[in-house]
């Protein structure tokens, strides 16, 4: 829990990782890729305050310890979710997987929700993995990463019909939900890897499951915001809004937070630090500090007190049946909804 | 002549961001030998970058400078890339995307550039359209303009090059804001439109924005001034 001013703020942080990208961990012959990555990854980390950067050695593979003190004591951290991360193409033991994740999350019972992962391009393998992931973790979500490399594919979408029955699957498990991250690769590569309509697709077929669009479809926000106004089930995962441009973009920030409340509106808006790139710490204390820089903004919706108690915390709560404790709740739960008006006009005007 | 060949890579845009790769400081070096060889290194914000995008600027970095007359032979190398390898070698040779991604690809990349024009006319528009709305200008003056109207500035004449790129009219009595389709945006629609342009080009220069960073990151190059959105 995090206070200020007096006001007390649940803090649910919805994009957690606990990964192993040590050279110790590299595939042989792949290590270019897995250097690729994770120093990629520590440039990003690069964007926030410089007194919260690391050296490579320690991004690579940060301790238990590191995880608790960053991300309970000093992040604020109420509950976190474990996203998974698998790239087993390049990291012998996978980046950051679910029973890596799990591990640490039996160390800290009510804390730490772990998140599945499922590729459609396992078939009926990965369906029955997926059943007995879910009983194992009690999975209420999975983290799906579209660009995952697999047997010479470069990548999948939700629009696959490979991929309707582990959608089906997760409806009937009670795995509500699916965040989604696009990544930089899919069949065929001809096409925009980044564009999320495939998750327009799956939202409109699959009404009973949440999709949460990390990195708000980054960097496709145009598209995802066009889309999230019309689907109710879509959801903004701000990771890397925050981290990665309150502190260096932070006009950039503020249209970014100003079209968000604008076109999905702050009941759909999930705070997720993205942790080990960056500590939630100074992303929370800095959202619930933050405000449009000046009044060339004054055309966006307002971020109020509760608008910040929703993203950072009371959003996710809601989705993942966390039960917060009533000083931290809203008095009244009714939310303002994004602009409806201007939703009907999307369709083919930009 | 190496100043040429600069001039030539300044006409090359990353089609994701619409800016030229010469000011995205995507040119690592650019060498002219005496006989009048060319050999252009290119570098991108994260090995990950896309490979569609990729090729793009590596094919388009070529075939602009190959159009110059007094060069001779074009090495285009794109640097520290996951699938540099593939596109090196197709580029090299003047093969098409689909050449360097066998089995990968359904198409060209027509349809993906198209997309991207599209989207950028959108942004560079909506630029034009708030300045002339600050001025002073009411939605029905703005939306009765011509392309003879448009100021002599980048975002104007940026949006006429994408309009050839997209077919659309550009001749000094055609509209000056237009929608993909090349119809004149209604003065009653201005509002709306301008509402998802904006958006649009946010994502454009937010996506811009993050690219200089990790680009500055990855290179060690100096931190440039945030461009406001």
């Amino acid at each position: 829990m995090y206070e200020h001013n007096g006001e007390k703020y649940f803090i649910m942080d919805s994009h957690l990782h606990f990964w192993d990208a040590s050279p110790e961990n590299w595939v042989k012959g792949q290590e270019q890729y897995a250097k690729g990555w994770i120093e990629c990854f520590h440039a990003y980390q690069a964007l926030g305050p410089p007194a919260t950067h690391w050296s490579i050695e320690k991004f690579q593979k940060y301790s238990e310890e590191d995880f608790v003190s960053d991300v309970f004591e000093e992040g604020h951290v109420d509950v976190g979710v474990f996203e998974s991360t698998y790239l087993k193409e390049w990291y012998t033991e996978g980046f950051n997987t679910t029973e890596r994740n799990a591990r640490l999350a039996d160390k800290h019972p009510g804390k730490l929700i772990t998140n599945g992962r499922w590729d459609p391009r396992e078939g009926e393998a990965g369906l029955k993995q997926l059943e007995e992931d879910a009983k194992r973790y009690g999975l209420k979500g999975v983290k799906l990463y579209t660009a995952e490399w697999l047997n010479g594919s470069r990548g999948w979408t939700l629009e696959d019909p490979e991929a309707a029955p582990f959608l089906e699957k997760c409806q009937e498990l009670g795995i509500v939900n699916i965040h989604v991250h696009k990544g930089p690769t899919i069949w065929p590569l001809d096409k925009d890897a980044f564009d999320p309509k495939d998750i327009d697709v799956a939202a409109t077929s699959f009404p009973e499951l949440n999709f949460i669009v990390e990195h708000v479809g980054l960097p496709r926000i145009e598209d995802f915001c066009f889309m999230a106004t019309q689907e109710p089930n879509v959801y903004a995962g701000l990771s890397v809004v925050v981290g990665g441009l309150m502190h260096a973009r932070p006009r950039f920030f503020a249209n970014v937070m100003g079209e968000l409340l604008f076109w999905v509106g702050e009941d759909k808006m999930l705070f997720g630090s993205d942790y080990g790139i960056w500590e939630p710490k100074w992303q929370v204390e800095g959202l619930v500090d933050w405000n449009y820089p000046d009044e060339d903004y004054s055309d966006y919706p307002a971020c109020t007190t509760a608008s910040k108690k929703k993203i950072l915390g009371l959003n996710a709560a809601k989705l993942y049946g966390v039960d917060v404790p009533q000083e931290y709740r809203l008095p009244d739960e009714a939310g303002t909804p994004a602009a409806p008006e201007d939703a009907q006009l999307v369709e083919g005007a930009a | 002549m190496r100043a040429h060949v600069l001039d030539a890579l300044g006409t090359v845009y990353d089609p994701e961001l619409d800016e030229p790769i010469t000011s995205l400081q995507f040119v690592t070096s650019c060498d002219v030998s005496a006989d009048g060889d060319v050999d252009v290194r290119l570098r991108l914000p994260t090995p990950q970058c896309a490979p569609n995008f990729a090729y793009l600027m590596a094919a388009d970095a070529r075939n602009a400078v190959r159009r110059l007359p007094e060069v001779r032979d074009v090495t285009v190398v794109l640097e520290d890339h996951f699938t540099g390898d593939e596109i090196n070698a197709a580029v090299g040779r003047g093969e098409a995307f689909a050449q360097a991604f066998p089995g990968e690809t359904e198409g060209g990349l027509d349809a993906l550039r198209e997309l991207f024009h599209r989207k950028a006319l959108v942004a560079r528009q909506s630029r034009l359209c708030e300045a002339l709305l600050a001025k002073g200008a009411t939605p029905e003056e703005v939306t009765a303009r011509r392309v003879a109207d448009l100021p002599d500035e980048p975002d104007a004449r940026r949006c006429l090059e994408l309009r050839a790129h997209l077919g659309i009219a550009g001749h000094a009595d055609a509209p000056a804001f237009v929608l993909p389709n090349g119809e004149p945006i209604a003065a009653a629609d201005l509002r709306h439109w301008l509402r998802i342009a904006r958006l649009v080009r946010l994502s454009l220069e937010t996506n811009g924005g993050i690219c200089r960073s990790l680009l500055r990151v990855r290179y060690d190059l100096a931190d440039p001034e945030e461009v406001a959105a």
